[in-house]
């Protein structure tokens, strides 16, 4: 943005010894390392993915809530039976607010939330026949074109093997049964299940479907979840552009798409954190490119939009997307000029998922906002740093016992063409496999922070006093408990769409409302002699 | 009509589609944070107290902090006991509590962690230091439901820190799980008979806190240790929920019988007149006074309303669900009003509520009772019954949208309203609210479909 002032941020080293200096020695130690002060002209290791330490209340959650949760839960066409004790099939029963449209066949099971329910006499005697009797249950009820099965703690305790059990029902039944061992303690946080979860789609279920669909031009948008209707927006533009979109990962989408997803001439991947083993892998075994895309933010959406139609190098589907961009920016500019006064100058500070504190920004900046501090809950170093430090990144134990999968080129199924198309754009200067990561788009000075615990926002909110404040429902209500705006930016607070051009315009009028209502003048009340926290807030100055 | 009188099942299932109970942790976990000044710590998978982290906040709309001794693969092979250690120390040094209080999970029971011994083993290494109190509650998930995890936790309570001391004049009063606004409308109740009551435990404040002026790590309330171990020197205990009455094991007010030798009182949730009248009763030969007048005024307007509203409410069909003992107390109100209660739906297994609805409330002959159920089995009735109203928590939304009936949202988990914190139970007020709420729902639902769009119903 060519208004962009120039903003300094204070070097924050004091608050992060102060945090610090209440830690105990060799914890303090620890979290130091997942505590960066960011220089982007720098290389800066930023220590990520390793074990929370236990009593620092963190807002990561388990394996088993990034496979079943995040990845398969948005999923229509199957049924996702969860095999253990009640709560994490209660817990995970559609409460990401993935949107989906089922269409005329309304094949919809995502509403539902399946559970073998053991009891203890199965944890002591073992529950495949319980599992098998489940699974029979729902293809008898449902008919369902696949069924899943997510283990839970005590099943890889108790020796339970849900792929043997998988195999025989598959057998049986005739339909696509495949079970995931995605036990909450693998791993160290959801992002384990990620990966579990793109291993298990990839042998199991991409590549059943060889029929290749109309359209000069396919893709796969990876990594899109359809939070508050998002995939929507996007779907729109793809329709406009005249692209077959086959598949999205997992946003609106179906297990008979994922089994036809090889098929497409280039995978466009959005959240880098959880999908890009999939991107990795149809490239190795089919030879389809993957490009990183942002669709968060008006900007990166139409650089996004552009990408891909110079991927395709075809005149039409460039004055296609420009007309978009045209008649889009339009409407985004009326708002951005409404709501900036009013936000210009504002201090964000952002913790949450494996991309989103990254892309967000984008849309503070267009508002003319700062983002003082942001961090991810679950992501790895190339999330931060940039894919360039993949090579260097050292496997620990925790990492180790999730499988890599090797992958090998498919003899009739590849597609030559592709790489040699890739090869072609590369020499034009294209890129490719081109995440570089958050830290090298933060300001100097900002202070980035992984996997940050209560005891950290806090002492960083009382440091910062910023204006608005974007986590998870975790976090919500100890943020305005201090009088500070806070946008889930899991949930969207039960808001969005916030992709595209239409998401941020949504967005940009949310965080006018939030920031400026008159709300946040009431809470200290009239008899209390102490300065408004709005005052304190507007004190700020950089 | 009318005719169903069996309540037997003609198919069962192996798996639970939608389930109408939550897991044991999670009831312990309310419970904990009913303690003052004390940090709820899940020994199991970070997962789990996410996971309840996340679903208390979506109802309380709170800040819940619940700490995790984080399992990760080695722990779960080797056990949890240095993890525990870390938990501890870190939750001691970050929040100084005065009480930590552990649950487990299915993870670490399966497993086998001794937690007494755990606990024992900590103290002792740590022994000189000024440590909070450390208490435990065995919460796996794969035995009963998160009400089950609600009474065990109550249980682990008073049998850390009840003693015997002075008898007092104090009554105990174990509430079960309501709301934080029924705790304060029992907490007045009490006063105004001049009861200085302990509630066991006390989640009114800490669930429901207002806006701060500045922030605090532990929110304020709870039941302090003091009133704890002033436990087992009450004058009376009175514990609410009739299926805990007739529970087998030990509850929490059977135990400072036996050890203490204090009287319990059991009563079912005082919902509607004639339960409600029978708590007040037990309060007012707990106190020895009358009745403020007060609350015969109250009662008295609420037995107004039931006249008032009893065309809108008499003779149609309602289906209740949630707790065993929330059921329980719904469906001795809405019997009094007139609805004509259908089916009473639970994921807990009791073994009691069939027989307590039956035996003690007297309902119809033909009103279907299913415990130990799911929602999906909830829905198949409900497509044959056709009730006119649901009344329960919000996960049975679905099944009101699909039969195009009222929802009235009461109990665990209200994540699709404001005010779940707020939404009132018990006694005369409470019922006073529930009544205005179902008929005006009945009513609403009546008006929007009238041709005309009359203004008098």
């Amino acid at each position: 943005m060519s208004d962009k002032k120039k903003i300094e941020l204070p070097d924050p080293s004091d608050i992060k010894e102060d945090i610090l200096a209440k830690y105990p020695k060799k914890v303090a130690k620890k979290r130091a390392k997942s505590m960066v002060i960011n220089d982007p002209e720098m290389d800066q290791e930023q220590q990520s993915n390793v074990r929370t330490i236990p009593g620092i209340i963190t807002q990561r959650g388990c394996c088993y809530a990034g496979c079943k949760g995040v990845v398969l839960g948005p999923t229509r066409d199957i049924v996702n039976l969860t095999h253990g004790p009640i709560g994490c099939g209660f817990y995970s029963w559609l409460t990401r607010r993935n949107q989906t449209d089922p269409g005329p066949d309304g094949e919809n099971y995502m509403t539902y939330c399946f559970s073998t329910d053991m009891q203890d006499s199965n944890i002591v005697f073992g529950g495949e026949k319980k599992l098998a009797d489940a699974i029979r249950e729902a293809y008898e009820i449902f008919k369902p074109h696949a069924i899943s099965i997510f283990s839970t703690c005590p099943i890889g305790l108790i020796g339970d093997d849900i792929h043997t059990v998988a195999r025989q029902m598959k057998q049986e039944l005739g339909i696509n049964v495949f079970g995931f061992s995605c036990e909450g303690y693998k791993g160290v946080s959801q992002s384990a299940g990620h990966h579990i979860a793109n291993n298990r789609i990839f042998t199991d279920v991409v590549g059943l479907d060889d029929v290749v669909r109309p359209g000069k031009f396919r893709v796969n948008l990876l990594g899109e979840y359809n939070i508050g209707g998002d995939a929507f927006i996007l779907e729109k533009y793809f329709e406009q552009m005249d692209i077959n979109l086959v598949s999205t990962y997992s946003g609106n989408s179906t297990v008979r798409d994922f089994e036809n997803s090889h098929t497409v001439d280039l995978n466009m991947v959005m959240c880098h954190r959880s999908i890009n083993y999939i991107a990795e892998m149809m490239e190795k075994k089919y030879g389809i490119p993957w490009i990183k895309v942002n669709f968060i933010g008006a900007e990166a959406t139409a650089k996004s939009l552009r990408k891909i139609a110079e991927y395709f190098e075809d005149d039409q589907l460039k004055s296609k997307v420009e007309k978009i961009i045209k008649s889009e920016m339009k409407e985004v500019k009326i708002v951005i000029d409404q709501v900036k006064p009013r936000l210009e100058g504002k201090v964000a500070m952002m913790y949450v998922g494996g991309s989103r504190a990254h892309h967000y920004q984008e849309l503070f900046n267009e508002m003319g906002m700062v983002t003082v501090s942001a961090g991810y809950e679950f992501a790895h170093r190339d999330d931060y740093e940039g894919r360039k430090v993949l090579d260097s990144i050292k496997i620990d134990a925790d990492s180790r016992n999730i499988e890599e999968l090797t992958v090998v080129k498919d003899e009739t199924k590849f597609r030559p063409e592709l790489p040699e198309k890739k090869a072609s754009l590369l020499e034009k200067g294209y890129r490719f496999e081109d995440y570089e990561g958050m830290m090298p788009d933060m300001k100097k000075n900002s202070l980035v922070v992984d996997d940050i615990s209560h005891w950290e926002s806090e002492k960083l909110i009382e440091y910062y006093k910023p204006d608005i404040f974007c986590a998870g429902i975790k976090e919500k209500y100890v943020i305005q408990k201090y009088g500070i705006p806070m946008k889930q930016l899991h949930s969207y607070d039960y808001g969005g769409p916030y992709a595209g051009f239409k998401g941020a315009i949504n967005f940009y009028k949310e965080i006018d409302r939030m920031i400026n209502t008159n709300v946040w003048k009431l809470i200290a009340p009239p008899w209390k002699n102490q300065p408004e926290i709005v005052a304190k807030m507007a004190d700020v100055e950089y | 009509m009318n005719t169903t009188v069996s309540n037997q099942r003609t198919k069962t299932y192996a798996a639970t589609r939608n389930a109408c109970k939550i897991c044991a942790p999670l009831g312990a976990s309310v419970v904990f944070k009913g303690v003052r000044n004390c940090v709820p710590l899940i020994h199991g998978s970070q997962g789990c107290s996410t996971y309840i982290r996340r679903y208390m906040i979506s109802h309380y709309k709170e800040p819940m902090d619940i700490a995790s001794t984080n399992f990760t693969e080695e722990a779960a092979i080797f056990g949890g006991e240095r993890n525990f250690d870390t938990a501890v120390r870190n939750i001691i040094e970050q929040y100084n509590p005065e009480s930590i209080a552990v649950a487990s999970t299915c993870l670490s029971e399966t497993i086998g962690d001794d937690m007494e011994k755990i606990i024992r083993q900590f103290k002792a290494r740590h022994a000189g230091e000024s440590l909070p109190d450390i208490f435990f509650a065995s919460t796996p998930s794969y035995k009963g439901t998160h009400m089950d995890g609600f009474h065990a936790a109550t249980l682990s309570l008073v049998k850390h820190f009840a003693s015997s001391g002075e008898p007092t004049n104090k009554i105990n009063v174990f509430p079960g799980f309501v709301s934080p606004q029924d705790i304060r409308n029992l907490k007045t109740i009490l006063q105004d008979f001049g009861l200085e009551a302990t509630f066991i435990t006390d989640y009114d404040e800490t669930m429901d806190n207002p806006s701060w002026y500045t922030y605090k790590n532990l929110p304020e309330g709870g039941t302090s240790i003091a009133q704890l171990q002033s436990a087992g020197s009450a004058m009376a205990s009175v514990e609410l929920g009739k299926t805990l009455a007739k529970q087998q094991e030990e509850t929490a007010g059977t135990y400072l019988n036996h050890q203490f030798g204090i009287p319990k009182i059991s009563l079912g949730l005082p919902i509607g007149i004639h339960e409600s009248d029978a708590f007040f009763k037990a309060l007012e030969s707990l106190s020895g006074k009358e009745s403020p007048a007060k609350y015969i005024a109250e009662r008295g307007r609420l037995v107004d309303a039931y006249v008032d509203g009893h065309k809108y409410n008499f003779g149609k069909k309602a289906v209740v669900y949630g707790e065993e003992d929330l059921v329980i107390g719904l469906v001795s109100f809405l019997e009094e009003i007139g609805l004509d209660v259908v089916l009473c739906v639970s994921g807990g297994k009791s073994g009691q509520m069939k027989r307590i609805l039956k035996e003690d409330i007297q309902i119809k002959s033909h009103t279907e009772i299913l415990d130990d159920t799911d929602f999906e089995e909830m829905a198949e009735r409900c497509r044959e019954i056709r009730p006119d109203i649901l009344i329960g928590n919000s996960k049975g939304y679905y099944i009101s949208r699909e039969l195009n009936i009222p929802l009235v949202r009461v109990g665990f988990p209200i994540h699709d309203r404001m005010g779940a914190q707020r939404v009132q139970h018990l006694a005369y007020i409470g019922t006073q609210s529930l009544f205005d709420k179902i008929t005006n729902a009945l009513i609403e639902k009546k008006q929007n479909e009238s041709p005309v769009g009359y203004k008098y119903m």
